[in-house]
């Protein structure tokens, strides 16, 4: 088992990562801290793609010196993806990012609670 | 003929063109570019659904240069183009239904990006039951949940904002889960292609490699997309978003982004992981149980709600209960019943959305039930539309429930008493929770009453009271010609594995 987590020690600290934003994006209750917690998630997510695609003593597959060989490169599928995930992963952040910033100026207050309470009252 | 095979292909790229023309048009220009958009898909549709069927044979169709194992490409069978149609009705039925208060209620100079989001939408839509690769379907999924959250802030107020970024939160991680699943399948597996995944992950389960990993990304995926639609525990950004945002939002919303994600949970179980696979992992028992939760207490939180809006937006909560519930009986008739609640739902929720709104007009905006005291007088169209969706949610015979409730029991009694005797008597629990907030709504808006807001006549708004016909018209051929769509859904499913 310790050995296993030892010698993938790459996966076990993105599964790590996950774990934490995972945690963070749904526990806290300061807006900024959840999107905080979403960057982290995914960027765990793309670092097992990443540990998961790297093969030791390999190139990136990008032909230097004419070199053609296939067993010189690594897959580029999975940094492909890794690439498309940021991309989407940036968007999302963008996007909450925004919403955050209307709910403060409409409500001068992070804190997810806070502002549910104040449209409650709002209501009544 | 042949030309019919790359209509799928059209629909979607036609989509995605039509909402970055869209940006650049102005709100009336737009708004005739989105209907023309969203009919074509339709009619493009039902030619590949009238291909698929003759032919009774799916397609592959690739999608760029290269081919299977690394390109990216679509597959279409008779249950794809069903989808794909229905959703094109459906949608375009609800855009023609709440376009009035699209003028009240959104910024004019925001009207075209309205029909930018929808289009996106709509293209994303199509690529979820089309596509024939996971990481697409992935892509597919954030750009729905964007263009969801887009549809719910349009009409911006506080309470919109607040449930935008509820249901965003929600969203984000469900797809952080569904796409850790899909990396841990894709290390496994090698694949990409659903197809290419099924062939290994056969092989896997053969030689017992790699179980744990297995089901670790069965649950990671099943439990996102479960969360993504809203299955009972987690479903507080549901009431909320579907209660403030516009009424076509909040049809749309109800109708089709939340099936979108059920329709690839659905492909994920048959064509990604295989049936019997996904059955020995246990998964199908907990969503079987969260099912049958969300059926009780979807409706008990509907039946303490004072505001029509939430109160049909909670019943949403209670009916994807049901599909779950189809899912979690694990056999292919819970899975065809499913699937036809998945049409007789969105058939009937947009349809209560757009005939609540039409009820809540004719009552100075209220949605508050004191207010909707005898609404059904002064808008005589809303109130007849509102009982055939509420006479259809609680399963009265000649409408869809009815259907697709007689197939849930019919599907129950072939399994185990284990799952038989639970689903049978919440199914019945649920009916008759059903049976009282729906009903107890239709006493009231046809509960004669002195009133100072002003009677509408049909007259004033011919385009709604045509779309409050086609509603109930759907609805009925749902309920009363269910034969051939099942024997279409069974044909379908067989094709799609």
């Amino acid at each position: 088992m310790l050995d296993g987590l030892i010698a993938n020690y790459g996966e076990a600290v993105a599964v790590l990562l996950f774990v934490i934003g995972f945690a963070n994006l749904l526990l806290q209750k300061n807006l900024i801290k959840k999107i905080i917690g979403l960057n982290f998630m995914d960027t765990g997510t793309y670092l097992f793609l990443a540990e998961k695609g790297y093969i030791v003593g390999r190139m990136a597959p990008i032909v230097v010196d004419g070199v053609q060989d296939v067993n010189k490169y690594i897959n580029p599928i999975p940094s492909g993806l890794v690439l498309t995930g940021i991309v989407v992963s940036v968007s999302v952040t963008a996007l909450m990012l925004s919403l955050t910033i209307r709910l403060y100026q409409r409500y001068h207050t992070l804190n997810m609670d806070e502002i549910s309470t104040i449209l409650k009252k709002e209501e009544i | 003929m042949e030309i019919l095979r790359n209509f799928p292909c059209f629909s979607l790229i036609l989509s995605m063109c039509a909402s970055i023309i869209s940006s650049a048009l102005n709100g009336k220009w737009a708004r005739r570019l989105n209907i023309f958009v969203i009919s074509a898909i339709g009619v493009m549709s039902a030619c590949t659904l009238y291909f698929t069927f003759v032919t009774n044979q799916c397609y592959i169709y690739k999608m760029g240069r290269f081919s299977a194992p690394w390109g990216n490409e679509i597959r279409f069978g008779n249950l794809e183009a069903v989808m794909a149609l229905f959703f094109s009705v459906i949608m375009l039925l609800s855009i023609l239904g709440g376009r009035k208060h699209l003028f009240v209620e959104v910024d004019p100079f925001k009207e075209n990006l309205y029909y930018v989001l929808i289009n996106l939408l709509m293209s994303s839509l199509l690529a979820l039951i089309y596509t024939n690769d996971l990481f697409t379907a992935y892509v597919f999924v954030e750009i729905n949940t964007i263009s969801a959250c887009g549809l719910i802030m349009i009409r911006e107020n506080g309470h919109t904002l607040e449930a935008a970024t509820r249901y965003m939160l929600m969203s984000l991680i469900g797809s952080g889960l569904l796409l850790f699943g899909l990396c841990i399948l894709y290390d496994i597996t090698g694949h990409l292609l659903m197809s290419n995944i099924k062939e290994q992950v056969l092989l896997l389960a053969q030689t017992g490699q790699y179980h744990i990993p297995l089901v670790v990304a069965i649950i990671f995926m099943g439990v996102g997309l479960a969360i993504k639609s809203a299955l009972f525990p987690f479903h507080s950004w549901l009431p909320d978003s579907y209660g403030y945002s516009t009424a076509s939002s909040a049809a749309i919303l109800s109708s089709l982004v939340s099936k979108g994600y059920i329709f690839l949970l659905i492909k994920i179980f048959y064509r990604v992981i295989g049936f019997e696979i996904i059955a020995e992992s246990r998964l199908f028992n907990v969503l079987f149980v969260f099912g049958l939760c969300g059926m009780i207490f979807g409706s008990l939180s509907a039946i303490r709600e004072n505001d029509i809006r939430r109160m049909i937006a909670f019943s949403s909560v209670a009916q994807i209960g049901y599909i779950y519930m189809g899912f979690g009986l694990g056999t292919k008739a819970g899975m065809i019943a499913s699937i036809f609640h998945i049409f007789s739902h969105a058939a009937t929720k947009s349809m209560l959305f757009i005939a609540a709104v039409g009820l809540t007009d004719a009552s100075g905006k209220s949605k508050k039930f004191i207010d909707l005291t005898g609404a059904g007088y002064r808008n005589v169209i809303a109130g007849a539309t509102f009982t055939v969706g509420s006479l259809s949610m609680v399963g009265v015979p000649l409408f869809s429930g009815f259907i697709s409730k007689i197939l849930f029991a019919q599907a129950s009694v072939s399994v185990g008493v284990n799952k038989m005797l639970p689903t049978l008597i919440v199914l019945a629990i649920s009916t008759i929770l059903n049976a009282i907030y729906f009903m107890k709504t239709v006493v009231r808006i046809y509960t004669p009453v002195k009133s100072d807001y002003p009677t509408i006549p049909w007259k004033q708004d011919v385009s709604y009271a045509v779309v409050c016909i086609c509603f109930i018209i759907c609805n009925v051929v749902l309920g009363m010609c269910s034969e051939p769509i099942v024997d279409l859904i069974r044909s379908g499913l067989a094709m799609f594995a």
